[in-house]
């Protein structure tokens, strides 16, 4: 597995061929201006529906998720944004019932295909939760434990830069540099967040996740998160759920707008409504449920 | 409810006025009487312990020196040494969490972390009917099953009565425990730390053996911990399949493996030696009868250093998520 930390090197554009996820190196150098016009990105999702059990949680999504940008999903509550998210690196199987319909392309590869490996697939699209979830480790093992797991056969030296490489990314080294074997629970609840996005970089992942990755913390700790989404976004793709549409205009290169209807039956299910450059969407929505949503008529 | 026409009776700040509640007191009287009753037992059991053993220690047969160094218990040759009851013990305890503890914490992480909730809610009344099982069928296991099982397959050299058969007996005895106390603690780790693992890419493996367990750790140790003062304490199994004769000894002389710390030889245990006396014909106010009393304040202190060790283990658990 040792090739797998080598090969998810930040430029995405030369994926290696595997057996499991077989790459489309399109050009994908103009790919922040025109995201539609460029070709596929790096996920795209064609026609998904997320069940679970017998509710359909989310219908018809298509969406392009292009390489290098931040792409907000915004949307009032059970709109299913995070369901989306969380199908996208199929986290959504840690729960029994839980069903995907349609095709996640990663690369150009169906994560859903048969055979495929979601353990594979997280290494590859990393995940930053809602709440902090450091382990109950030191700092320096909660970021050396995911590399470990990912085949990282490096000697201690090596493995020391890179945990100080992955906490300089995270913005966080110059704070913990001098307690790397205290618990990672004695930091504060953004330094954990840091220190859990850090923890995802060192796996070297080209996506990274975001689920209301700062709805637990306080104003200023926000800011950093989101000032570093802006320096990550250099080297990842970064696909981020947010309650805070504030948030979504600062830090975002597209949004996209979810909505949720009730059926005949009752049952709530979400949608895409729109999926827009994100000045565009908070200017100029080209939906009216949209402009409804973020003027504060509802939501 | 106050209406508006007593309020006007009643000044406010006779209604503020804290009321008496009888039965609250009467309630609050009686929950502390019950925990005090414990308490209270607990305190009889070790006065009746030291009193008698104060009884033992005082004869001029035996001194408190020769009772906790000689390692030689023969009570009819008036050597009362604790050592080979010690072993005994010791001895089926290790040989008990040497089969317990592996077998209850596999348990425990399949059913924590990959049962189904179906085959849970099976797996887990069954575990628990073991422990509703007398002891004494258990016993009666080891002597016709185990005990020949083990003879067919190491030969003659395995006792009749032996340590190993009656201590692997004990460990089948304990595995609930370990595993339930065990599942609990895997149970109460936070599942997003599992989130994290599986975001990072851990198979399902990595993330019981490398998260769960290692944060539940603590819990874990407290509950094999339990499970080891249950293992020290346990009588009847001892008592039926290991036999009823000292293993005397005498360091340096015997073969260390060979006879000290063989696991085919029998060997009386302190709650065995204990069991036999009380239940046999020996008078009241004998020597042999007043160690009994010896023995069990001996038991008594370790299952309570084992007790509270628990208790310091499980604190820090406690305190590992904060």
């Amino acid at each position: 597995m040792n090739d797998t930390t080598e090969t998810l090197s930040v430029d995405t554009a030369d994926m290696p061929p595997d057996p499991t996820l077989t790459a489309a190196p399109t050009a994908m150098k103009n790919a922040r201006e025109t995201p539609e016009e460029a070709g596929p990105g790096v996920i795209e999702t064609k026609n998904m529906d997320v069940f679970y059990g017998d509710f359909k949680a989310v219908a018809d999504v298509s969406m392009n998720f292009a390489f290098n940008e931040i792409s907000a999903l915004i949307g009032p509550s059970g709109c299913g944004k995070s369901t989306v998210l969380r199908s996208l690196n199929r986290m959504n199987d840690l729960i029994p019932t839980a069903r995907t319909d349609g095709e996640v392309l990663y690369h150009g590869a169906n994560i859903y295909a048969p055979g495929v490996d979601p353990v594979e697939i997280r290494r590859r699209i990393g995940m930053v939760f809602q709440k902090p979830n450091p382990f109950p480790k030191s700092i320096f093992d909660n970021i050396a434990w995911g590399a470990k797991i990912n085949g990282f056969k490096g000697s201690k030296a090596d493995m020391k830069d890179l945990v100080e490489g992955a906490l300089r990314q995270a913005a966080l080294w110059d704070e913990v540099k001098d307690k790397l074997n205290e618990s990672g629970l004695s930091l504060s609840g953004g330094q954990q967040q840091r220190l859990c996005i850090a923890r995802a970089v060192a796996t070297q992942p080209d996506v990274i996740l975001m689920d209301e990755p700062c709805s637990a913390l306080d104003p200023i700790a926000t800011l950093r998160i989101e000032e570093l989404m802006l320096e990550l976004k250099e080297n990842y793709s970064i696909i981020i759920v947010t309650h805070n549409m504030q948030q979504a205009a600062r830090v975002s290169d597209r949004t996209a707008f979810f909505n949720v209807e009730l059926d005949t039956k009752g049952q709530r299910t979400g949608y895409l409504v729109e999926f827009s450059p994100t000045d565009q969407l908070f200017t100029s929505p080209k939906e009216k449920a949209t402009e409804d949503y973020i003027t504060g008529r509802f939501g | 409810m106050a209406t508006g026409s007593d309020i006007q009776d009643v000044s406010m700040e006779e209604q503020l006025e804290r009321k008496r509640r009888p039965l609250d007191t009467f309630i609050v009287g009686s929950l502390f009487i019950a925990g005090a009753i414990s308490i209270a037992i607990t305190l009889g059991i070790l006065w009746e312990l030291g009193s008698e053993s104060l009884l033992f220690f005082t004869d001029e047969v035996v001194s408190i020196g020769s009772f906790f160094t000689s390692t030689e218990w023969s009570p009819q040759a008036g050597s009362f040494g604790i050592w080979p009851l010690i072993l005994g013990t010791l001895l089926i305890t290790f040989i008990a969490l040497l089969v317990a503890v592996p077998v209850g914490l596999s348990a425990a992480i399949y059913l924590s972390e990959y049962a189904s909730a179906r085959v849970r809610n099976f797996f887990k009344p069954v575990l628990e009917i073991l422990v509703g099982i007398p002891t004494v069928v258990f016993g009666f296991f080891a002597l016709t099953f185990m005990t020949p099982l083990l003879r067919s397959i190491f030969g003659s050299t395995v006792g009749f009565f032996n340590v190993l058969s009656a201590g692997m007996v004990v460990g089948l005895l304990i595995v609930p425990l370990i595993s339930s106390l065990a599942e609990d603690a895997m149970a109460a780790v936070p599942n997003s730390l599992r989130q994290a693992s599986y975001g990072l890419g851990a198979s399902r493996l990595e993330t019981s053996l490398r998260v769960v367990v290692p944060a539940a750790l603590s819990g874990i140790a407290a509950g094999i911990v339990v499970a080891m003062s249950r293992a020290v304490g346990e009588t009847m199994v001892v008592t039926l399949a290991a036999g009823a004769s000292p293993r005397n000894f005498s360091l340096g002389e015997d073969s260390l493996f060979g006879y000290i710390l063989s696991p085919f030889e029998g060997a009386q245990t302190m709650t065995g030696y204990i069991a036999i006396t009380a239940s046999g014909d020996i008078s009241y106010d004998t020597i042999d009868y007043n160690s009994i009393f010896a023995i069990g304040l001996t038991l008594f202190l370790m299952t309570l250093g084992l007790n509270s060790l628990s208790r310091r283990i499980v604190k820090r658990f406690r305190q590992e998520y904060e």
